[in-house]
């Protein structure tokens, strides 16, 4: 097989006052693949998240992204690698015009003039955003918001799309909107949700996580059917919701 | 997401003064200003000048004189200072109307009036022409130190998501029956301030990750901002010129 876009191994993790946040988690995702990871809250997902960047660093474990490990010596050229889309957009866009976040990326990593300016703005058609380039981003909707992060992301040319929650607080038109962003970009991804439904449409394969932990990882369809994984999960499929009808 | 928009002093527009670059309106405001400040108090028909000069950029930009009057009310509080200078300062006094004023503290009081009234009015007539995002790479472009704009950036980004959550945690209290009208119900209005620091702090902290995490390593980059033509500098810079023209007149006469 290929080598993996992302190969997390064995990663563990405790905060200073001594929690244990990640025990021996271990998954790898390979490219083209739109993976789900799925816990309940306090499961150690977003801390597992910043790992994927050296945000934070683990106890043990390693992180290896499209061969290259994640140390002192990679670390800036994993962060270009590794796009996270953070849950707030009010974190993540934090310059004066929504076309300036876009640059902000790819400018650290060198790329100035005509280039850059090609980059910003593929990156806001795939989106659908180029419109609103020149805007402040506090004058945009939270969906819109939502998809300007992604193409601040995507502006870095990354190999793997890491989503925190990317469906939440968003209406049912703009969760559908940003649905179909995402399955038009052609990018490996991996996406934090607790929106159960989404998961199986955007990802066909699914990680289970609880208490720092990979417990289950295979397709989404499966596992969303598998009523004991879900229950001592801490894992609930909306009312009325049948994962193996839809679709 | 509601919130109130930061580009309340901006005036949409498409006239000369709103399509110069903002690097020539922010030169031509410094010197301007500085014009001001430098016009010897007792030369009245230099400060006539100095007003002609703003009322025609109003007219130029298409700005209301009462939009402008409006947005002045912020000088008040320092009117209120410069009507009391009479009252108390020192040397040769006047009597006007049975009041014993100061001449001293009369010119003191005229000179912070007029130079703070011309000062301001030229200020909004440049922020009701140029966003927030211009002036921003405007100062860049004049070379002010990035840290100082990056500064000014967060802050008018920021500014309506914190004003946001100010809304909501008071939102949050009357809803729970806290009636703020009492001035004995500050201590809840102090608790919130308290927590609305955390909140800010901690999103300061998760606004650095997510820099981090797109590569930022200590330095803001720079982007290319429009580079102003000689003529749209000479454009701007008339309006300071006419000013300086009456200064020196005032200073030689």
């Amino acid at each position: 097989m290929s080598v993996p876009a992302l190969e997390v191994v064995d990663l563990s993790y405790h905060y200073p006052d001594g929690t244990e946040v990640l025990r021996n988690a271990g998954f790898h995702i390979h490219p083209g693949e739109r993976v789900a990871l799925l816990g309940p809250n306090g499961a150690g997902k977003t801390t597992l998240v910043f790992h994927l960047n050296g945000i934070f660093r683990p106890d043990s474990g390693s992180v290896i992204v499209a061969g290259l490990p994640l140390d002192d010596e990679h670390v800036k050229e994993i962060r270009r690698r590794v796009g996270i889309v953070f849950q707030d957009p009010d974190d993540q866009l934090f310059m004066p015009t929504v076309g300036q976040d876009v640059a902000f990326g790819p400018a650290n990593y060198g790329v100035e003039g005509a280039e850059l300016q090609t980059r910003v703005n593929d990156a806001l058609s795939a989106v659908g955003m180029l419109d609103v380039a020149g805007r402040p981003p506090h004058h945009l909707s939270v969906g819109q918001r939502r998809r300007v992060a992604v193409a601040t992301v995507l502006a870095m040319k990354p190999e793997i799309v890491v989503l925190d929650e990317p469906s939440s607080n968003l209406d049912p038109a703009s969760r559908r909107e940003l649905a179909d962003i995402l399955t038009s970009l052609d990018i490996t991804m991996l996406m934090v949700t607790h929106d159960l439904p989404y998961a199986l449409e955007l990802c066909p394969r699914s990680l289970v996580m609880n208490e720092g932990s990979i417990i289950a990882d295979g397709s989404t369809r499966q596992i969303l059917s598998d009523r004991e994984l879900m229950k001592a999960n801490r894992l609930e499929l909306p009312l009325g919701f049948d994962p193996n009808l839809t679709l | 997401m509601s919130g109130t928009h930061t580009h309340a002093l901006f005036v949409h527009g498409h006239s000369h003064l709103h399509r110069l670059p903002a690097s020539t309106k922010l030169g031509a405001l410094g010197l301007f200003v500085l014009a001001v400040v430098l016009t010897p108090r007792e030369s009245f028909w230099a400060f006539v000048v100095h007003a002609v000069l703003i009322l025609s950029a109003m007219w130029l930009a298409g700005l209301k004189p009462g939009f402008v009057a409006k947005r002045l009310v912020i000088e008040i509080p320092f009117v209120l200072f410069a009507l009391f200078l009479p009252f108390v300062a020192g040397g040769d006094k006047l009597d006007v109307l049975g009041l014993s004023l100061s001449i001293e503290g009369l010119w003191g009081g005229w000179n912070i009036v007029a130079k703070g009234t011309l000062g301001l009015a030229a200020s909004i007539v440049l922020t009701a022409t140029t966003t927030v995002p211009d002036l921003l790479s405007g100062l860049e472009r004049l070379r002010v130190p990035r840290l100082i704009t990056s500064i000014a950036g967060f802050m008018v980004r920021y500014l309506d998501v914190i004003a946001g959550e100010m809304h909501r945690m008071r939102l949050a209290m009357l809803s729970r029956g806290h009636d703020p009208r009492w001035i004995w119900q500050a201590k809840a209005y102090a608790t919130s301030a308290g927590a609305l620091f955390i909140r800010s702090y901690e999103r300061g902290e998760r606004v650095y990750y997510a820099m981090t995490a797109r590569g930022f390593a200590g330095q803001m980059p720079t982007f290319d901002a429009e580079r102003a033509t000689a003529t749209e500098w000479m454009g701007a810079l008339l309006l300071p010129a006419v000013a300086w023209t009456a200064v020196a007149v005032a200073v030689l006469a």
